[in-house]
């Protein structure tokens, strides 16, 4: 969105030219004498004070017994925020100080999240590239012994892509209509309750929804396992996330859209569908995506409720038990035979890479159909 | 200071408004009270709002079955426990007779939930700082994309990425701590030097995990703030951080206390990560750099449920109902603390 | 205006989908010949599905593979969820059988014979496999502990390797002084309660803790599920654990050859752990056949530390349309070449006295 995207023309980012072309006179104080310019560190100055503090990090390491990446990384880090803040606040006064000490941490914080994420996809694609193969994806582990090696994930792939995809089209719909309950027409006591407890739902252990369909669906109503049941307790995990990221998107939604809507005769429903919802729809999708990255890795539920199976079950239905993704990769991984565990880290990678296909997608239609392009 | 870098006024739906900068999230339900001042609603209206009513109540349904389900499963096995379950700390459901508390389990989980959120909420907010504010316009939705897809890994994947490469790491860093910092009662020294599988190291894997939760709906929060605000700040010569404290940060503050929310949610009730990475423990200790510090409920469930007896498959549940009744407290909490803060600020929330 | 674009990308979305339920099988490379076609396998048609212990998961899937094999109609599906995950789903009556670590005990049995609808559940042993105690430590083959010696290990009162206790049973052995870093199992488990079970039995007066699925000493360091154990030892130099002997075999480690009290130290081999089993005597009664194992077995090489694992089913009762896939897979299970399929899955085939009995356990089911 264009909204947030309003750039401080107030201080340059590094390397831009500066108008006052003060050049190396910058440093000295002496330079601040116009009035109405504050002092500034020159353009150069960020780029000098990261080389300097580089070289002073490499010294350091040398001549002291630092030793360690880690180590040289956050002794350059902390030089980098202290020594450039010190400069700051020397030349530019307490204000610019603090600024560039905030950019510099947000820059840094942006890195140190970096770091365990490359890192995981990192491990998992060298541990999951030995078995990345055709055969992984088209054949099942039916009648697969213990020490065989081969097998494939397919029906693993296909039951979690069900599971999954039923669990999105009943959270959804149900998730958006409650939130819009809360936001646009819920007032008093129950909106209240249905928004408290929607937080407190956010905090079950996947488990115990896992527990709460078992009992209620495949024992109680006896129904039998499968991979519809694993789709109602994955519902259960998705729709607090859906309704709390979606209630916090519409909220925002400023309210002269809706008078301005109404005030032009749209009724009050198609207000909603027509300008509020499509409004908050990046707000929403990224909800909607956390929502179903979260389930698509949740092994406990579907374990309870799925049940598992080393052959293809194409009917979600009426099938009987079927295996997912998380659930093949719990099982295999736990497997003594490296042949297993090889299998276990290619279904993570896969995994992965089907979440990451599903956020591009969904970036895909939320560019396209935001109101106003 | 010269202001005409400043971009042209977007075009987008947020600021096609007339007047100037408003648009707080005030309840938007208000102003639509009032303007629905005809008679009869259009027959669309009703529908749309009775689906709406029915999702809402349907979902409070939902929570409440939920809810008594737990109850109804924890209760017979409440009634044989002979210990205290509310004062004691062991963990013995199984054993005729039985005998549990939740004690150690549920200061394991809310001292891991709460070292989570330390470590992860002050670098989420900087990501989304970063992508919404300081990043380069044309590669923050990349960036943006690349952090959510921190979110795609499944949590099996996060725990043995935490076991087999974090734990050594890590132990190095919690022997410097213990050794520099020990008189800190966190970082208490190890009796017999052993630093790994610790609830430290449960708490580094679970921050990581909750990261991206907290990190992509703040950014979505920052980025709906209206240019109007933000422009008006900058006018008035604020640098970025001063306009970002002034017009961004209390406008997304709702929003960033609902994400933190769920992020903590998620730390609570993370199962499978913290079972692989944790040596648990059913002791009170602040201790967490050591191996044996602690358990959390979920956890807990997911190493004993496949053994459990009938009680102790009750007891299970029981400590489920705990997490949710903290999940409520804690949700308490910080409606009290969003509250105050709107009092505080005349509503400008 | 964007719709038929949205519209598009859902059909390809959908179309993908459906392209992706389309192409995969069940067929599997034939990877080495499996001796198919004279099975001797009474086969049945139909699916079934069942659970429980996760110690004989490996047995099940070689099982599973050779009956499947022989018989294309049918299908059993065994999910290692847990013994009492695995009773508890049988007396829900959501699975045809269980398999168990441990017999039925007095407070489940009124419900799995409830779930029976005209009989009594049994216990049938099936499996048997024997524990190591792993060990990762540089330049020592072949370190003998007893059970005391053991119980002290894991319950923290030998700290170091070089301890006179560990010496004493090790003459000529390069033992270290560094610390021992003992690792149990953080989950509850049937390895676990056997492991305590042999430790009571055959050195009461060194592991006073009892018995039981959790681990119950103090001191020492846990890990989740047997891959959690045998990686931690593996990547934890001077550590040691006990772990299905499939695990530590596949991680080359060091197993403990347990000093008995019989002539010799006792190796861990598929013989040694068979031995063991033939001393077994049947508690069960009726056509239940739970064994109890003698733990302080002093016999010459038997090699005490061994899991028995049943299969918890109807004597009579198993639903119609299940019976016979049921039966004709257990009849393959209990049979000789049943039996012998387990020796190269790390298991130790039923002593055939007791085998006999089970198979004609297997013919009475209805």
């Amino acid at each position: 969105m264009s909204a947030g995207s309003v750039r401080d023309p107030a201080t340059p980012a590094a390397g831009t030219p500066s108008p006052a072309g003060t050049g190396a006179a910058g440093t000295s104080p002496a330079s601040s004498t116009s009035g109405l310019r504050t002092p500034s560190l020159p353009p150069w100055g960020v780029p000098a004070v990261v080389a300097g503090i580089a070289v002073l990090t490499g010294l350091l390491v040398l001549a002291t017994p630092l030793g360690g990446r880690t180590a040289t990384v956050v002794v350059f880090a902390l030089l980098l925020v202290v020594v450039q803040t010190a400069l700051s606040l020397a030349v530019e006064g307490r204000r610019r100080a603090t600024d560039r000490l905030v950019t510099t941490s947000v820059v840094l914080a942006f890195l140190l999240a970096l770091l365990p994420l490359f890192s995981v996809l990192e491990y998992t694609a060298t541990r999951g590239i030995h078995r990345f193969d055709v055969d992984f994806f088209y054949r099942s582990q039916r009648s697969i012994g213990a020490r065989d090696p081969g097998g494939g994930a397919y029906h693993a792939l296909l039951g979690t892509v069900e599971q999954v995809g039923i669990a999105t089209l009943i959270a959804v719909p149900f998730g958006l209509l409650v939130a819009v309950y809360v936001v646009e027409y819920g007032r008093g006591r129950l909106a209240a309750t249905i928004r408290f407890f929607v937080d407190v739902m956010t905090g079950i252990p996947s488990i115990v929804a896992g527990l709460f369909v078992l009992s209620f669906w495949i024992l109680g109503l006896r129904m039998g396992f499968s991979g519809f049941a694993a789709a109602l307790a994955l519902t259960v995990l998705m729709l607090p996330i859906i309704v709390r990221s979606a209630e916090e998107m519409l909220r925002l939604v400023p309210s002269s859209l809706r008078e301005a809507s109404l005030a032009l005769g749209v009724p009050r429903w198609k207000t909603i569908l027509r300008i509020v919802l499509p409004t908050a729809l990046p707000g929403i999708v990224t909800g909607v995506m956390l929502a179903v990255s979260r389930v698509m890795g949740e092994t406990a539920p579907v374990l309870l409720t799925a049940f598992g199976a080393a052959s293809i079950v194409r009917d979600p239905f009426r099938g009987g038990p079927q295996s997912s993704l998380p659930l093949f990769i719990y099982q295999q991984a736990g497997d003594a035979q490296q042949t297993a565990v090889d299998r276990a880290w290619t279904a993570a990678l896969t995994l992965i890479l089907l979440v990451m296909l599903l956020n591009l997608l969904a970036r895909l239609v939320t560019r396209r159909s935001t109101i106003g392009r | 200071m010269s202001l005409g870098a400043l971009p042209p006024v977007p075009t987008d739906p947020a600021d096609v408004r007339p007047g100037s900068g408003d648009g707080g999230p005030r309840p938007a339900s208000l102003p639509l009270r009032t303007s629905g001042s005809g008679t009869a609603e259009p027959r669309g209206d009703r529908v749309f709002r009775g689906l709406s009513v029915s999702a809402g109540v349907a979902l409070l349904l939902l929570i409440v079955a939920i809810a008594l389900f737990l109850v109804v499963r924890a209760v017979p096995a409440l009634r044989a426990d002979t210990a205290g379950f509310l004062s004691s700390t062991g963990w013995d459901p199984n054993a005729l007779p039985p005998r549990f508390g939740i004690v150690a389990l549920a200061f394991g989980t809310v001292l891991s939930s709460l070292l989570a959120l330390a470590m992860a909420l002050p670098v989420a907010l900087g990501v989304a700082l970063f992508i919404s504010h300081y990043a380069p316009r044309r590669i923050a939705g990349p960036l943006g994309y690349v952090v959510d897809l921190l979110a795609a890994v499944p949590s099996v994947v996060f725990g043995l990425w935490g076991i087999s490469y974090l734990n050594v790491p890590l132990a190095g860093v919690s022997r410097f701590l213990a050794e520099h910092l020990g008189w800190f009662p966190l970082f208490a020294r190890a009796a017999d030097d052993v630093y790994t599988r610790s609830l430290f190291l449960a708490s580094v894997v679970l921050a990581i995990m909750i990261l991206p939760i907290i990190a992509s709906l703040s950014r979505e929060v920052f980025l709906q703030v209206p240019a109007t605000n933000q422009e008006a700040a900058l006018a008035l010569g604020a640098t970025r951080w001063e306009m970002v404290r002034t017009a961004v940060l209390p406008f997304a503050r709702p929003g960033v206390i609902g994400a933190t929310m769920l992020g903590l949610g998620r730390a609570l009730g993370e199962t499978i990560a913290v079972a692989i990475v944790l040596s648990p423990a059913f002791v009170v200790s602040l201790s967490v750099l050591q191996p044996n510090s602690g358990n959390t409920i979920a956890a807990n469930i997911a190493l004993a449920f496949a053994e459990a007896s009938a009680t102790g498959r009750g007891a299970l549940i029981a400590s489920g109902l705990v997490l949710f009744v903290i999940t409520l407290l804690v949700n308490v909490v910080a409606r009290a603390v969003v509250s105050r803060r709107r009092e505080f600020t005349g509503g400008a929330l | 205006m964007t719709f038929s674009r949205n519209a598009r990308i859902s059909g390809l979305v959908l179309c993908g989908a459906l392209a992706l339920s389309a192409c995969g099988t069940d067929e599997q490379k034939p990877f080495n010949a499996s001796p198919a076609g004279d099975s001797g396998i009474a086969c049945a048609k139909g699916s079934i599905t069942a659970a429980g212990s996760s110690a004989q998961k490996n047995a099940m899937d070689e099982w599973v593979r050779a009956y499947q094999d022989a018989c294309p109609g049918a299908t059993v599906n065994y999910q290692p969820v847990g013994s009492g995950a695995g009773v508890q789903q049988f007396t829900a009556g959501s699975v045809a059988f269980a398999g168990s670590d441990s017999a039925l005990k007095p407070e489940e049995t009124a419900g799995a014979d409830a779930r029976c609808a005209t009989g009594k559940a049994i216990d049938l042993p099936m499996v048997t496999g024997p524990v190591a105690i792993a060990y990762n430590l540089q330049g020592v083959d072949g370190l003998v502990l007893d059970a005391a010696t053991i119980a002290k290990v894991f319950s923290g009162k030998v700290k170091t390797w070089d301890d006179p206790a560990i010496t004493a049973l090790n003459p000529g052995a390069k033992l270290p002084s560094a610390a021992i870093q003992a690792f149990h199992r953080s989950d509850e488990s049937g390895t676990t309660d056997n492991v305590q079970k042999y430790l009571a039995a055959a050195a009461p007066s060194a592991w006073t803790y009892g018995a039981g699925k959790k681990f119950a000493a103090p001191g020492g360091q846990s890990a989740a599920k047997s891959d959690g154990v045998t990686s931690a030892v593996k990547s934890t130099p001077n550590a040691i654990t006990y772990v299905e002997q499939s695990f530590a075999e596949n991680a080359s480690l060091g197993v403990v050859k347990i000093a008995t009290g019989a002539s010799a130290p006792v190796e861990l081999t598929t013989d040694s752990a068979a031995t063991a089993v033939q001393s077994a005597q049947v508690v069960g009664t009726g056509s239940d056949l739970s064994l109890k194992l003698d733990y302080a077995t002093k016999n010459e090489g038997a090699y005490p530390l061994v899991l028995v694992t049943y299969e918890i089913v109807c004597a009579k009762g198993t639903p119609a349309d299940a019976l016979p896939l049921v039966k004709s897979f257990l009849t393959y299970t209990a049979s000789e070449d049943g039996q012998k399929v387990l020796e190269d899955a790390g298991y130790a085939p039923l002593p055939s006295s007791i085998r006999k009995k089970v198979a004609a356990a297997v013919e009475t089911l209805a």
